[in-house]
Formats: structure tokens, sequence, C-alpha cells
């Protein structure tokens, strides 16, 4: 079974962490990688650097920047991960912009994610009715979860659709936001959180966006499954370096 | 037979779709929904053709271009866009564009800029209707095109530097789809050029189309026939080009030329023409032709005339390409800046040098003596004075 899925099942309210591949030097991917896991997290989002993110706030666009500039890219990241699942068990997502796996080959990138162990993929603008049509047959072929968005301007029509084609779960964006752009949540978001709780959807929720700390977190996953964080985990890693993940982590739960 | 339009899912060839995060989905599927049967209202026509006449100052003129048709040994017209209202076509597009806002029920708007062209047509149109305006520019591109910055903010925009990236068009294109998903509601983004998710290339293209709309009319009136044997226009993002070129699309004897920034050369490094040097990806939520590195990296582009600087092209462009209707031919920095030059001592008339890319042509690709060659002189040159002085010592 997938990893995710798996993991998904346990019953605890799930903290992922997102950093970006290269970032803050080009070969802290792995040891990133273990100490999350040692530290407790239950699901990893690795970001492949893109030049352009357009979904992104400043804190994920400089750590981009950052990692391509000290020289990350596909083939680098794959060729860092290769033994990773000699060492670690946890869920791993690769999170990153459609070009950059359109250009190293659909197939080939799925097919690369397989052998190392990656369990699922997240390629927010890669649209839902292309994904469908294009490439579901090969994101399954390779045991690939594909998570989709989902935003407080998502029509409830949509969000069943996105449910249908999910398997896994669904990635709950907190606000109308780039990441890292807001912090706390207000009534606005505690309705969403409530109205998407009340859907019963197939696949459970994790809340990204806007979560910094434990009191967000708790606030997040009061109805959610989970929730993610990035710029904040980004920004401990610049200030702070590499040798202390667990304190962060410690900090939230 | 077969289309060079957009089909209904915004696909030329396969090129275009809208391949944008889930936060962009509500806001571009509530256009997608509504620009068609809006543009049709006879209240938005008529609003619309009757700016482009009284405000704008259509139609542009048709002109025969004696001199320099005598020294190219062809028959040259030039679609003078150069004298519309801003000095440049881009102003057809930002009067449809701030009408639909209306009709959407938008009150604030946002566009992205290179040298500030679109910026000053978007900022001009907002001033026109009392609407809010945010012009996204690249810091480095504020401090080239400083009297642009200028034009802006005296027409009541604010001007907001994107310092992300390579700080430059595709930066502020950028900068300018954040503003949008973290403003959803309220907000309508004035995209300046034929790129973009759908539906923007089409719409754009529908508001360009009145420059080949008034092409055919106009060249019935002087040849007594509405189709030239080639119509000849430069090539950025694209946006004069599909207007020069949407009603032949379809017409197979009707010769289309793109023109490309070939910059200092196309195998310099330091080049704009996308299809020379472009491989198929996704820019800006468009599947389309664009420079990238092997690792899919996007590359920035260079060429002398900031308005053909961007590192992709116009789906319906890529189709043209791809599929052989359309000629692309690609122009260097001297060979753009002597045309340029050209044209002004041969018929009065300072071109932008993106319209000078145009005019180049006639150097290396012969026409026959009795063909009718439209070439669309999508801007004037007062912006680039400037440039002109720098690069002829004047």
């Amino acid at each position: 079974m997938n990893r995710i899925k798996q993991k998904l099942q346990e019953d605890k309210k799930i903290l992922s962490i997102y950093f970006s591949a290269g970032y803050p030097n080009l070969d802290d991917t792995v040891k990133i990688i273990q100490d999350l896991e040692k530290s407790g997290v239950d699901l990893i989002e690795i970001g492949l650097p893109f030049s352009d993110p357009l979904a992104d706030g400043p804190t994920i666009q400089e750590s981009s920047t950052a990692a391509l500039n000290n020289g990350m890219n596909t083939a680098l990241l794959f060729e860092q991960l290769k033994d990773i699942r000699k060492t670690v068990s946890i869920p791993l997502i690769l999170m990153g912009y459609f070009n950059p796996v359109l250009q190293y080959g659909v197939e080939e990138f799925c097919s690369r994610c397989e052998e190392i162990g990656i369990d699922g993929l997240i390629l927010p603008d890669l649209p839902l009715d292309v994904y469908k049509e294009e490439y579901k047959t090969t994101f399954d072929k390779h045991g690939l979860i594909n998570v989709f968005l989902i935003t407080p301007q998502t029509s409830d029509e949509r969000i069943k659709a996105i449910d249908d084609a999910s398997e896994g779960f669904i990635y709950m964006v907190s606000s109308a936001s780039t990441t890292g752009a807001k912090q706390g949540f207000g009534t606005e978001q505690s309705d969403y959180f409530e109205r998407i709780a009340k859907m019963n959807l197939k696949n459970p929720q994790i809340v990204g966006f806007g979560i910094s700390n434990s009191d967000t977190f708790d606030q997040a996953t009061k109805s959610a499954k989970g929730a993610i964080i990035g710029s904040a985990f980004i920004k401990y890693l610049t200030a702070n370096g590499v040798d202390n993940i667990g304190a962060f982590v410690k900090q939230i739960r | 037979m077969k289309s060079y339009h957009a089909d209904e899912r915004g696909y030329y060839g396969e090129f275009g779709g809208a391949f944008i995060p889930e936060m962009l989905y509500p806001n571009c599927e509530e256009l997608r929904q509504n620009y068609l049967s809006i543009m049709e209202e006879p209240s938005f026509k008529e609003e619309f053709n009757q700016l482009l006449k009284d405000y704008v100052g259509r139609p542009t003129p048709l002109y025969f271009a004696k001199r320099l048709s005598e020294k190219y040994n062809t028959k040259i017209y030039l679609k003078r866009e150069d004298l519309c209202h801003t000095g440049a076509h881009k102003v057809n597009n930002t009067i449809g564009q701030i009408l639909m806002a209306k009709k959407l029920g938008k009150n604030r708007i946002i566009a992205e800029t290179g040298a500030g062209q679109h910026g000053v047509a978007t900022a001009t149109v907002c001033a026109l209707m009392g609407i809010q305006c945010v012009v996204y520019m690249g810091e480095i591109d504020i401090a080239r095109q400083a009297p642009n910055v200028a034009r802006m903010k005296m027409l009541g925009a604010e001007v907001r530097p994107a310092k992300s990236g390579s700080k430059t068009l595709k930066d502020a294109t950028n900068e300018a789809i954040r503003d949008w998903i973290n403003n959803p509601v309220d907000t309508h983004y004035i995209i300046g050029s034929v790129v973009g998710p759908h539906p923007y290339p089409e719409m754009v293209a529908r508001f360009q189309s009145v420059i080949s709309q008034e092409i055919k009319s106009q060249l019935k009136e002087k040849e007594g026939r509405e189709n030239p044997n080639y119509v000849v226009a430069c090539v950025g993002g694209g946006s004069n080009a599909a207007g020069a070129f949407y009603h032949y699309l379809d017409t197979p004897k009707v010769g289309i030329i793109a023109v490309e920034a070939a910059g200092k050369g196309i195998d310099s490094g330091e080049s704009a023409a996308t299809s020379a040097l472009g491989k198929i990806g996704i820019i800006h939520g468009s599947k389309t032709l664009l420079m990238q590195t092997r690792d899919g990296q996007i590359t920035e582009p260079y060429s002398i005339s900031a308005g053909l600087d961007y590192p992709g092209v116009g789906p319906m462009h890529a189709h043209l390409y791809a599929s052989g209707r359309g000629e692309f031919i690609s122009i260097t920095d001297d060979g753009a800046m002597k045309a340029g030059l050209e044209l002004c001592k041969l018929e009065g008339i300072i071109p932008a040098i993106e319209s000078s890319h145009a005019l180049a042509i006639f150097e290396d690709r012969k026409f026959n003596p009795d063909d009718v060659v439209v070439v669309n002189l999508s801007g004037r040159g007062d912006k680039d004075l400037q440039n002109y002085i720098d690069y002829f010592k004047l």
C-alpha cells in the first residue's frame, strides 16, 4: 500500500513539512529528510525549485532561487534521493511546477520517482482535466498519488470533482493567497474549514498556507486531518541552519 | 477546413490551454464563461466601438508607403497603429478589457508591463473609467523606462516594482498573477498580450482583431481586394501580430510573416527569437514555445526592444510556427535600428523599435513587384528616442 494512504489511516493529526530541495545548501536534502522523520513529522514535501513559482510568496521564491543558484536541478535531486529508502520510511511527496517535469519527460519522471520510492506528487499548475486525460494512467502505473488543491473560492461542484479524482488527500489552501502571505486564521477560515468538513469528502484534507506555529496548526487540524508548514520552516532554516531541525518541529506539537 | 483559431478549450493545435494553480481557477473560469457573451452584447459592442473611434482615434490609416515601396520594388502598406492614442496598438486591448472588467463588476485593475507601453495603456483606461489601477513592473525596467513610469503615475496608477527573479517582464507577470491569487474577487487582471491562460490569448486576439478587420476594408478601397499577398508583424508575446493576422488566419493565400527579435544574433546567447530557440513548455499558464534551460527553468531573453523580450510567445503564434502556416523571420538589433532610421528618412515616420523589426525584413526577404505587403506599424518611436540617440549617437 502507498505510504501516504497508510499514514492517513493512523489515528492522529498529520504534520507535513515542505522545504525547497537544495536550500540552504545544495547537499542538505537527505539530512533534512532524515531529521524531519526523526523529529516525528508524518509527511514530507520536497520542493523541486522553479525559476517562476507563481503561486508562491517571497519566502519560497527566495529559497527556490537560492536552490537554483546552488545548482539544484531535477536530475541532481533524483541522484541525491536514490538511496533515501535505505534510511527513511516516511511518506515523501515531490512538489513543484509542471514545466520542469514536462521537460524531464512525464513518463521518465514518474518512473524515477517509483524507483526512488516517492509516494506522490503535487503539481499545482497541472490542471485536473489535463491530468485525467493525459497523465493519470502514467501516475497510476508508477504508484504515484497526485494531490490536488482546493481554495475557499473553489465551488462545491468542483470540490466534488476533485475529491472524485483524488486518492490520498486533498490539499486545502487556507485562504486566497500565495504561500506565506497570511498569518493566523480568522472566522473566514474557520467557516471554510467547517464548510469543507460538512461535505463529507472521501479524501481527508490537509490544510496548507498560513500555518506557522502550534496555534495555527491546532486551528487548522480541528476539523482537517492535518496541516502543512512550508514558509515558516524555510525561515527557520534560513535563520538557524540545518543542525537543529528537531527544535522547530517540537514547537509545533 | 483546418482552423488556426483557438478551439473551445483555448487550444491552437497543441498549444494553449490553462495550466494554472487552483487558486486562479475561479478567476479564469469566471472570465472564460462570460467573455464571449459579454463581447456579443450590443451595449458592449457599441461602447467598445465608440471608444475606439472617439478616444483611440480609429480607424487608423492604411498608408501606402510610396518611397519605401520604390526602394524595395514591391507595394508596401503600413497599418498605422502608431497613431493610436497612447502611441501603440496596446490600447485596443485595454479598452476592451476595462469594459469587460466593468461588466464583470470588478473595481480594481492590475496589469504587468515590460517597457511600460501596456502599463500606460492600462493606466489610461483606468483613468478614463475612474477605476483603481496597480501596474507591476520589473525593478530593472522601472529604472530603464522612467518616462513611462512617470506617465503611469500622472494617470493615477500605482507602479509596484517586481523584485523577484530577473526583475523584468516575466517577473512583473508573475507578480501580477500573485496579486490576482491574493485578490480573487474584486480584481480583474488586464494581460497585455496574447499570452497567459485561456481565455486570455483568445480574448486579447479578438480585441486586437480590429486591426485586420480595418485592413480588409481599407485595402478593398485602395486595391480593390480585401486580401494582401502578405501581412507582416513583429512578435514578442504577439498581440499586434495576432490582431493583424486574425482575419487572415484561415485564408491560406494570404502569407503570414511573423518577425522576432534576434537580439545580438540567434546564436549569441542574447536573443529573443522564441520560435528558433524555444521548446514547448508552460509559461504563465499557457502551453507554448518558450526559452528555457534543459531542466525547464525559464531563461531571460534579450532584445534592444523592450517590447519583444518575452521568453515565450502566444500559443496562436506557436501554432502558426509549428504548423508552417506562418513564416518566421528573426531580425537583429542592428537590422531593426537601421530599418527604423530608414523609415524616418523615406516616409517621415519614427517607428517604435518593435515595429522596426517588421520593417527590417525587406532587406533580405524579396517580394514580387506587384505583391501587396501590409506591415503592421504597431507603435511610434517617441518612447525609444533615448535608444535611437544612444545607438546612432545623435
